[in-house]
């Protein structure tokens, strides 16, 4: 076998955490090279050091639950885990926070925090991903309503770039304005800007009391009519979702959260406001879950409050339209997920986007195709317009001129 | 520079009457809230619309001038200090509210708007906006969005860069640009959220979408006296650890409650070496319960004395001693510095303690009033311009309690921003690495630092070129500005 130098390299730097590249290796179809293991963020920047010196593309890998989003990769030659990246480094209960290593699974890190009745206020529909994956995919769930998402959750970072610079920005205080806010960019960027290694994240305290109020509605229309009177209304609600079959009734649950007195009285003011038939109780096994599995179609649609009945109704009449299943769940608060059968035409499933988009743009949303197998999302433009690309690519000139991070995968090619 | 040549195209372009060249009438403009730091620029512009802001940044990029945006100029950081050969840019006569959404819970307004004034126009349909810095009767979202600005209740609400959507900007070559809007998480990078907070370097909003947020069915507060800073710490701490938390939790000291007193009268409890303002909002049951544990949190750290607001005149008095704090301190020093530092707020003890050896060490005294929720610090350094040497002890004693926040692992400013006056303290805080890696957004927003250049950042870098393998002098090194790293 000849000598690989660049193999050589990579060993220099990981040891034995790092191996030729396997085809299950392959990042969304693209095969890689080489896969390497990091166990801290200067390993991390050793490791992209000799990739940068090896002109290598590198795709930064959590548990590899979102590997199918967005585009696949247009090259990729190393693959960085940071699943030897893992831990809390620190919990600080008192001050609300907790500094955490990007690998470790969020799942584990909640389990961490809570032995002192505290959490990140996060929900996450795919349980073993990465606290460093879900800050960059941006994930959400039903509590954004009332936590916000990662972005505003998250208070410092540190992340290596291209060039295998470490740079961090933010700190482990809640409230800091110091230099620009990195945190923010780097979160939702797929991988297009750094490896994620480090993070500070505000926690919440653990809700004394959690309840649920479902109601069945016959239509969109009624099920958002529902919806919008708990939007309106002071019961503060962590979270308003709809769920909405391809027929039949649509659901309307409302998550209330806090201390037993509040929560009941809470519980009795949505019940009016519902109205007739709702119930109350645990929450639906539907809640906090995407309606698409990891074969399906998956989109995200976005929307203002008063464009949430019409992407309902939308979803619905262009289904059936096109004689295609399309299901759709998520936060009232104007964050949709929608799925079709993995098996829908892809030219139908082009056809539906469309027309989604066209329904969305009207209430100044966006739709993006998540995930789809691999031949439907070819002939997808799957992030649809973006308002401000010529900045973003300036960016991302600035921060990995040889665009050498996930090249591809992002918005407007990047 | 050619002023006459710039004054006259921008004459042209946005109308006599709203460039400004008379000394007298730039003398208003020569200083935003920080008033230690005075320049005169050589141009203001008043624009009208978003289209008459783009037209004034490429007059400025094509003569190759700095600007500055300001708002209502009651930044504490020096954010807005002119620039003496550049033209300062006010966005005082674009104060229109757009629009405001209760539907869609939006509010969309121009950058002159006061912050109040937004709070104003929604209350009638139910609603308000949640970031409300103390300044807030003046201050315009603009400036809020360049500052990120905080107020008394972000330790439940958050800062303005949790209520911004949406954005308007005219970028740094003149082009106008949205960054989202009102519905949530706009796909690509999030350069709404990289702009928010970036202090005027990465270019000016022209019209700014907020979140409005539901009026709190019952809002509740009450002013505890303690005899110590650390018993008062210490009712913090066990409200916090309880799993309570307050829309605002504030502490003003024995001298700050002292200089309140003498200013608005606010009629504190007497010999108290400590007060807590503590507020709760939210649905009435809820609130109601809570603040029955806040009270006894504050009895069980020793308060001697606890008011509670029975209605809103009430509750203005009780937050009038705190608002007012800041001005106050005028009444018993005839000179102070307004310090912005953050440390994690169970550290809080520690660094009081601390920070009265070094106030004792100078012979200086210090007032302190904070967000005691989120352990955002404002330390008053009282002194006497007068004296001989007390400047500067004033000076030496401000930026050692920087030090001492930096040290406990928290941040040199939390609310008011870097500006001018900070920009030198940024290397305690970041690395060279980190410093570079910022300002290479602004490469990519700005990279001819035309826009409020010399803030935030102690040296700006060069951009357009991979570090380390510049070719030839770059302008800016070759005047001077600018060194290579």
């Amino acid at each position: 076998m000849p000598a690989d130098a660049v193999l050589d390299d990579l060993t220099k730097v990981t040891d034995d955490r790092v191996r030729e590249a396997r085809p299950d290796d392959a990042i969304d179809g693209m095969p890689s090279r080489y896969v390497a293991t990091p166990a801290s963020t200067e390993e991390t920047a050793e490791l992209l050091r000799v990739a940068a010196r090896h002109g290598l593309h590198v795709v930064a890998r959590g548990s590899g639950t979102k590997q199918r989003w967005g585009n696949p990769p247009a090259q990729v030659d190393l693959v960085v885990e940071t699943t030897a990246m893992t831990g809390v480094v620190e919990h600080a209960a008192g001050d609300l926070i907790t500094v955490v290593r990007a690998g470790t699974p969020v799942r584990e890190l909640q389990d961490a925090l809570s032995g002192a009745d505290q959490q990140l206020a996060l929900d996450t529909a795919i349980p073993s991903a990465t606290v460093g994956g879900t800050v960059a995919t941006d994930t959400s769930g039903p509590r954004r309503l009332l936590y916000g998402t990662m972005r505003d959750l998250l208070i410092g970072i540190t992340f290596v770039r291209a060039d295998g610079v470490v740079a961090k920005a933010g700190g482990k205080v809640v409230k800091n304005v110091a230099g620009y806010d990195f945190g923010k960019l780097l979160t939702g960027s797929f991988g297009t800007l750094g490896v994620i290694t480090e993070v500070a994240l505000r926690l919440h305290p653990v809700p004394a009391t959690q309840r649920v109020v479902s109601v069945e509605e016959e239509d969109p229309a009624a099920a958002t009519r529902a919806a919008l009177r708990v939007l309106g209304s002071q019961v503060v609600p962590a979270a308003v979702e709809v769920d909405q079959p391809t027929d039949g009734p649509v659901t309307v649950a409302v998550l209330l959260e806090g201390i037993e007195a509040g929560v009941g009285a809470r519980t009795a003011a949505t019940r009016t406001l519902l109205g007739a038939g709702n119930t109350v109780g645990e929450p639906p096994g539907w809640f906090g879950t995407y309606p698409f599995s990891a074969d399906d179609v998956g989109l995200k649609i976005t929307s203002t409050l008063m464009g949430v009945g019409p992407v309902l109704a939308g979803a619905r009449s262009v289904g059936r339209r096109h004689g295609v299943p399309v299901s759709v769940r998520g936060s009232a608060g104007g964050v949709l997920y929608a799925s079709m059968p993995s098996d829908t035409e892809p030219q139908l499933v082009a056809l539906v986007l469309e027309a989604m988009r066209t329904v969305a743009a009207t209430y100044d949303g966006t739709v993006v195709v998540l995930t789809a197998p691999a031949e439907t999302r070819r002939g997808l433009d799957v992030w649809g317009p973006v308002a401000g690309l010529d900045l973003m690519r300036r960016l991302k000139d600035q921060l990995d001129p040889d665009h050498r991070l996930s090249p591809g995968r992002f918005v407007g090619g990047i | 520079m050619d002023t006459v040549r710039l004054a006259a195209r921008l004459r042209e372009e946005i109308g006599q009457a709203n460039v400004l060249t008379d000394r007298q009438e730039l003398r208003t403009y020569e200083c935003d809230g920080l008033a230690v730091y005075k320049v005169m620029p050589a141009l203001v512009a008043l624009p009208e619309t978003t289209e008459q802001v783009a037209a004034v940044v490429r007059a400025c990029v094509d003569a190759g001038v700095p600007y500055v945006a300001r708002g209502s100029g009651t930044g504490l950081s020096g954010g807005a200090l002119p620039h003496a050969d550049g033209v300062l840019i006010v966005t005082s006569k674009l104060r229109q509210i757009l629009d405001v959404d209760p539907d869609n819970q939006r509010a969309v307004l121009e950058p002159g708007v006061v912050n109040l004034d937004i709070t104003r126009a929604a209350s009638p349909h139910g609603y308000y906006y949640a970031p409300d810095p103390s300044s807030q009767q003046i201050c315009s979202i603009g400036g809020n969005v360049a500052e990120n600005s905080g107020g008394a209740h972000c330790l439940k609400y958050g800062f303005t860069t949790n209520h911004v959507t949406g954005l308007e900007v005219v970028s740094p070559d003149g082009a106008v640009v949205r960054l989202g809007g009102k519905a949530p998480d706009p796909p690509g990078y999030d350069l709404r959220g990289a702009f928010v907070g970036s202090e005027g370097t990465l270019g000016i909003a022209t019209e700014v979408t907020v979140r409005l947020v539901r009026a709190p069915e019952s809002v509740r507060t009450l002013l505890a006296a303690f005899g110590s800073t650390d018993d008062a710490g210490a009712a913090v701490s066990s409200i916090i650890g309880a799993g309570v938390i307050p829309a605002a939790i504030e502490m003003m000291d024995a001298l700050a409650i002292e200089a309140a007193e003498a200013a608005v009268q606010c009629g504190y409890p007497a010999g108290a070496g400590a007060v807590l303002v503590v507020e709760l909002d939210g649905p009435a049951a809820e609130v109601e319960e809570q603040f029955v544990q806040v009270e006894r949190h504050c009895e069980l750290a020793g308060a001697f004395e606890i008011r509670i607001a029975a209605d809103d005149v009430e509750r203005a008095l009780i937050w009038r001693g705190r608002k007012s704090a800041f001005a106050a301190v005028g009444r018993i020093s005839p000179d102070y510095i307004v310090q912005d530092g953050v440390i994690p707020r169970t550290s809080l003890p520690g660094v009081l303690r601390r920070m009265g050896e070094l106030s004792a060490e100078r012979g200086l005294r210090v007032a302190n009033v904070f967000h005691a929720g989120d352990g955002n610090l404002h330390p008053l350094v009282l002194f006497d311009d007068t004296v001989a040497g007390q400047t500067e002890k004033a000076e030496d004693l401000s930026a050692a309690i920087l030090d001492l926040c930096i040290e406990h692992g928290g941040s040199i400013t939390g609310e008011h921003g870097v500006g001018m006056d900070k920009a030198k303290h940024m290397p305690r805080m970041y690395s060279d690495d980190d410093l570079d890696t910022m300002q290479l957004l602004r490469c990519a927003f700005d990279p001819e630092h035309l826009s409020n250049p010399g803030k935030v950042f102690p040296t700006p870098r060069l951009c357009g070129e991979v570090p380390g393998r510049h070719k030839g002098a770059h302008p800016l090194q070759q005047q001077g500005l600018a060194e290579v790293f």
